[in-house]
Parts: structure tokens; C-alpha cells; sequence
């Protein structure tokens, strides 16, 4: 009724191939900019800062590894040191060009992470599945390891942590450090999100998307048709740890404010890894619904469940909201293996056919 | 532009070959893995613009015998000469750059992928815009992947499936996906297109279809067709010259009337009386 595609017709390819097609996506996501824009004016702080900003930097490291799992086919569990590589590389960056602003330095720190995500490709040209999952976990322990001894990386820090300079930039805004306000931080981190997914859908809805995809669902006819796999499989690579890397000097500089190798550990790699699967492989907005329900549904369970009068404790709290989030996870999983994606687009092709149960 | 579709002609690169003149041709090849022989010593041509049908039973070495032609298995001996050029150990992608298209057996279709974007695949060797392009999809991306889609809307409308454009072909009927997989070849404007088992299936009407589709490419676009296929009617109305295939060694070679007359192939088909 209100979703309608019906009468929408398209007269040009380009008006068929545009992202959003249909003028009620379009009026939708208008209106979900909007919400984002107007955020901090209505939100608390503590909403920004440990909500939001959290949410978006995790989503875009979500749609990395989903360019690497869900579109190119190579499962990986590096995730989490791959956003440690951007994360380390922004921090050099910032001691060694103080000057520059630092939102170039984080774009630019994804290129080392993608370095990094090349060399730890290069086993997915002989070796698929799991057992390149295995060797992706041998990028995260070794890693893991360099960030810890290797005192460069952290400007021989005595505690071994990195410490997020504080960095102006856009006028003599306060960009990042202690003193940084949420809000400027959140306009920030949603600026570079939303650019870069647009890129992500870009690459995806054209010629080297398709050949991910390809590779994905059939290697062999994909180099038949003239898919090289060498260069499709590292470009995803590439591309992925691109992204993490971003996501991850965004999710020190942004939001953690100091860092510690275990925090890129592999607890976030699995973390990501589970956004991308219960939001949907291979669906840029399943990365986005991923990492809102890992992210935000345990805090609101912990903030929530006090507010309707089940006060039984901080931690029993804590524990009640990780099992209901186990608990969901399992129940999406059985319900819709492809995850929330999958969910949403069913339910728009239920509306378009609204009220009848099928066209 | 409008919503008429202005008209593009789809056909097989001009390559200096007269209809008629050998296109590919296979001498002594021989291809094992380990002990067993899958092909022994076979030669044979295939001339440019003519369908040509590759039979045989079960396990004769068809299917290898189009591995072979594409690159994804390398004979130990013989040559394989493809318009006039010998080639050594080819890769598939190679194969594809030179105009060697296939259909698979199984369908081999990329499934999570809808059909338009399916036959948009054979067109990747065709798009060449740089990453930075397709990064912002304005510009000359977005040109090529219009004009592209212009050739693939042609693809559509020739293998009328304009109603399933927007399916995965996860979804579509085993028919559909056989139609949907030779238009991905199609979309490759191939020189030489090898068919594997067109027809396997298949109810009457489609492979009545099916035939008719393999015709027109074979007499519009020009382009030259090696088909493996069980259905006898089918390989005797359709190909110009048929190679017969048994335990990897060829038993005979000739027209349609020839090879039905030829006693070796009657023996390897109905068995021989002791």
C-alpha cells in the first residue's frame, strides 16, 4: 500500500541501475540521513559516544569483512588484527605528520592494512574454505604478536598502549583526544561511513563486484568467462582490509581513545565475523542491521531490562542480556540463515504485494 | 535515449576465416590422468561457422575433449591449433580472451546472482574502466555498464526471458537456468562456443527451443558451435558434421547420414552380437 513499485516506470538503464530504484527507498533513506544528522541534537552523550559512534565504526568493518566473505566467497578470522593494522599504521601516521589532517591520515592508514590483507591472501589462491580461515587466524595471532613487540608501533610507550594524540583540523575544530566532544566525533565518523559504503556499493554493483561474486558462487566459470582469481581474490582482500583498517583507526581515534593489542584481538574478529553473519553475507545494509543487533541489543537489554522493573544487579544484568543475545542469535541463524538482510528484503516483496499473499 | 532499445548487433569477431575454413583443429591429442587414458590419439577439425556435434557413450571423453579445447586440462601430446596459432598450455581465462565460450553440464551459474547479472558477467573481459571508475560509478563506469547492458538486454530478448531478468537464478526452473547459462555465453560474443549437453533435461518443448536457439546464433550471429549431446534426433538435425567418440579414441567423423551409416558407431551404440 504504501510500498508500492507499481507505475514506477523506468525509461533509462541508469534510472534501473541506480541504488535505490524504487522512490520509496529513496524517501527512506532520506529520511534515515535526516534521523542521522539530527542525532546528537536529541541524543545524550552517553547515546553518541557509546551507542552510535561504536555502531557505525563496527558496521563499516562489517561491510569489509562482508566484501571478503560475503561477496568474494574466503572466509577469514582476521578481522580484528586487520583493523589493528589500520588502527597502529593511523598512529604512526599521526606522530610522524602532526600537520595533516586526521581524517586524510585515517583514509590513508587503510592502505597499509591493505598491504597487510594482500600478504595474508595469497594462501586463498591455493587453499579455500576453512582451512583459509586457518591461515587468515595465522594473521591475527602474528599480528596480535607485532603489536606487542614491536615498541615502534606504540612510540616505545611504557604501558605498551597507543594514546590518541589530541588532533585539530576543519578549522580549529578538536577532531580527536581526550577533549574531543561526541558530537564533532560522531559527524565525523558518520561523514566517513556513509562516503565509504557508498564506495563499497559502487565497487560491488559494477565489474569488480560481479567478479567477486564469481569467484563466490563458481570459480570454475568465472575464469572461464575471464575472471583472473588471483587478482579477483586479492582485490578483495585489498579491498576488505582496506576497510577494517579504517574501521579500526576510527575505532581507536574515535571512540576507545587509547588502545592495547588484546583490543584487536580475536574476540572482535569473531565479534564482526557474527555481525556480518546474522546481518546477512553479501548485503551492505545486512552490515549495518549485524552491527546494530550485536552492538546495541546488549546494551539496551542492560539498560532496558532495570527500566521495566527487573532490577536484579549490574552483573546478573550483564549476564541475562549475553544469554538473550546468544539466545536470538541462534533463533535469526534458524529462522533465516541469510541472516537479517534476508528478512528485510522478504518483507518489502511481502509489502509490494500487500494486501494479497502473492503477485 | 528512450525506452526503445536501439538495435545492437551481437556477432563473432571478424578473424580473417572464410565459413568453411578450419577454425580449431585437434591433432593426435592424448590426455591421461595418472594410469587411466581419458583420450588416446584424436584428431579432428571444427570449421568456422558450422555446428559441430561431439557424441558418444557414457565415459567416451566428451566432456574432457572440451576441457581439453578450454584450457582447463593440458593434453601430454598432440597440438591443438586454433585459427592458425598452435597453442601451448593454455589457461581457461586465456581461452576466454581468445573467444572460447562453454556451457556446462551441470549448469555452472553463478547462483546468488540474478539473471541480468549473470549474462552481465560474460561481458567482464569487455569492460575495461579502472578501479577508480567503478569506485565512483560516474563517468565512463557508468557508460559502461550502460552500453553493456544494452548488449545484454539483446541477449535478453533473443532468449525472450525478459520476465526473469530480475530473478536469482537460484530460483529459476532447471530450463530457464539451462537458457540463462547459454546467454552468459552469449553475452561473451564467442567466435567458438562449446556446448556441454544443451538439451540434458530437457521436456520436448524446451529442447525444441533449445534447438532453435543454438540455429540462430549459429546463422545470425555467425558464430561456430561444438555440441556434446545424448539426444540423437536432436545431434541429427541440427549439426552440419558429427565426430563419435568411444573409450577416448574417435570412431567416426562425417555428416549426420555418414555417421548413422557407420558400422563402428552401430557397434558402439547397440553393442555387438558374439
Amino acid at each position: 500500500m504504501f510500498y508500492r513499485e507499481s507505475g514506477q516506470y523506468k525509461t533509462t538503464y541508469e534510472s534501473d541501475q541506480a541504488i535505490f530504484p524504487i522512490r520509496e527507498d529513496r524517501i527512506g533513506i532520506a529520511i534515515i540521513m535526516a534521523m542521522a544528522l539530527i542525532t546528537p541534537f536529541i541524543a545524550s552523550e552517553f547515546i553518541l559516544a557509546s551507542i552510535m559512534i561504536p555502531f557505525l565504526i563496527l558496521a563499516l568493518g562489517t561491510i569489509g569483512l562482508n566484501v571478503l566473505t560475503g561477496y568474494a566467497g574466503q572466509l577469514s578470522l582476521g578481522t580484528g588484527a586487520f583493523m589493528g593494522a589500520g588502527a597502529y599504521a593511523c598512529y604512526k601516521l599521526a606522530t610522524i605528520f602532526p600537520d595533516i589532517n586526521i581524517v586524510v591520515l585515517i583514509l590513508l592508514s587503510g592502505v597499509f592494512s591493505a598491504g597487510v590483507g594482500i600478504l595474508f591472501g595469497l594462501p586463498s589462491l591455493r587453499i579455500k574454505g576453512l582451512y583459509l580461515a586457518v591461515t587468515t587466524l595465522a594473521a591475527q595471532f602474528f599480528l596480535e604478536w607485532c603489536f606487542i613487540r614491536i615498541p615502534w608501533l606504540y612510540n616505545y610507550n611504557a604501558s605498551g598502549a597507543i594514546e590518541v594524540p589530541e588532533r585539530r583540523g576543519f578549522g580549529d575544530l578538536i577532531l580527536t583526544g581526550p577533549s574531543a566532544t561526541a558530537t564533532t566525533r560522531y559527524y565525523v565518523v558518520l561523514a566517513i561511513v556513509v562516503v565509504v559504503t557508498l564506495v563499497v556499493k559502487n565497487l560491488v554493483r559494477g565489474r569488480i563486484g560481479r567478479q567477486w561474486m564469481m569467484i563466490r558462487d563458481m570459480d570454475i566459470a568465472a575464469e572461464l568467462m575471464g575472471v583472473r582469481p588471483l587478482w579477483a581474490k586479492l582485490s578483495a582482500f585489498a579491498v576488505s582490509s582496506y576497510l577494517a583498517g579504517v574501521a579500526g583507526a576510527m575505532f581507536v581515534f574515535f571512540y576507545l581513545g587509547a588502545a592495547e593489542p588484546s583490543s584487536f584481538g580475536i574476540s572482535l574478529s569473531f565479534q564482526v565475523l557474527f555481525m556480518a553473519i546474522l546481518g546477512g553475507l553479501g548485503s551492505l545494509v545486512g552490515s549495518f542491521f549485524g552491527a546494530a543487533f550485536i552492538w546495541i541489543l546488549p546494551i539496551a537489554l542492560r539498560v532496558g531490562l532495570p527500566a521495566v522493573g527487573v532490577d536484579v544487579g549490574a552483573e546478573i544484568i550483564f549476564q541475562i542480556a549475553q544469554m538473550a543475545v546468544g539466545a536470538l542469535i541462534i533463533f535469526f541463524l534458524i529462522a533465516e540463515p541469510h541472516g537479517l538482510a534476508r528478512l528485510w528484503a522478504i518483507g518489502k516483496e511481502k509489502l509490494r504485494v500487500w494486501p494479497f499473499p502473492y503477485a | 535515449m528512450n525506452a526503445r532499445i536501439q538495435h545492437v548487433e551481437l556477432h563473432a569477431a571478424d578473424d580473417g576465416l572464410k565459413p568453411g575454413d578450419v577454425m580449431l583443429n585437434i591433432e593426435n591429442v592424448s590426455l591421461s590422468f595418472g594410469g587411466v587414458k581419458a583420450i588416446t590419439d584424436i584428431s579432428f577439425d571444427i570449421r568456422k561457422g558450422e555446428i559441430r556435434a561431439i557424441i558418444g557413450p557414457n565415459g567416451a571423453g566428451k566432456t574432457s575433449m572440451l576441457n581439453v579445447i578450454n584450457g582447463f586440462y593440458h593434453p601430454q601430446q598432440g597440438t591443438i591449433t586454433f585459427r592458425g596459432q598452435a597453442r601451448s598450455r593454455m589457461q581457461p581465462h586465456e581461452a576466454a580472451l581468445s573467444g572460447i565460450a562453454r556451457t556446462f553440464q551441470n549448469v555452472a551459474l553463478f547462483k546468488g546472482m540474478s539473471t541480468l547479472d549473470n549474462i552481465m558477467s560474460g561481458r567482464t573481459l569487455k569492460m575495461n574502466t579502472n578501479f577508480f571508475w567503478q569506485m565512483l560509478h560516474v563517468g565512463p563506469a557508468r557508460n559502461e555498464e550502460i552500453a553493456h547492458r544494452l548488449k545484454v538486454e539483446e541477449i535478453i530478448d533473443f532468449l525472450e526471458i525478459q520476465a526473469i531478468r530480475k530473478t536469482p537464478v537460484g530460483k529459476l526452473p532447471y530450463g530457464l537456468q539451462k537458457r540463462v547459462e547459454l546467454g552468459r555465453a552469449l553475452a561473451m560474443e564467442p567466435d567458438l562456443l562449446l556446448l556441454d549437453e544443451p538439451m540434458a533435461g530437457m521436456n520436448l518443448e524446451e529442447k525444441e527451443d533449445m534447438s532453435r536457439f543454438i540455429l540462430d546464433v549459429n546463422s545470425q550471429m555467425g558464430t561456430t558451435i561444438a555440441l556434446i549431446e545424448h539426444d540423437m534426433g536432436v545431434v541429427m538435425d541440427i549439426s552440419d558434421r558429427v565426430v563419435v567418440l568411444d573409450y577416448g579414441r574417435k570412431i567416426g567423423d562425417g555428416t549426420p547420414g555418414e555417421v548413422k551409416a557407420n558400422q563402428d558407431v552401430i557397434d558402439a551404440y547397440l553393442g555387438v552380437s558374439h
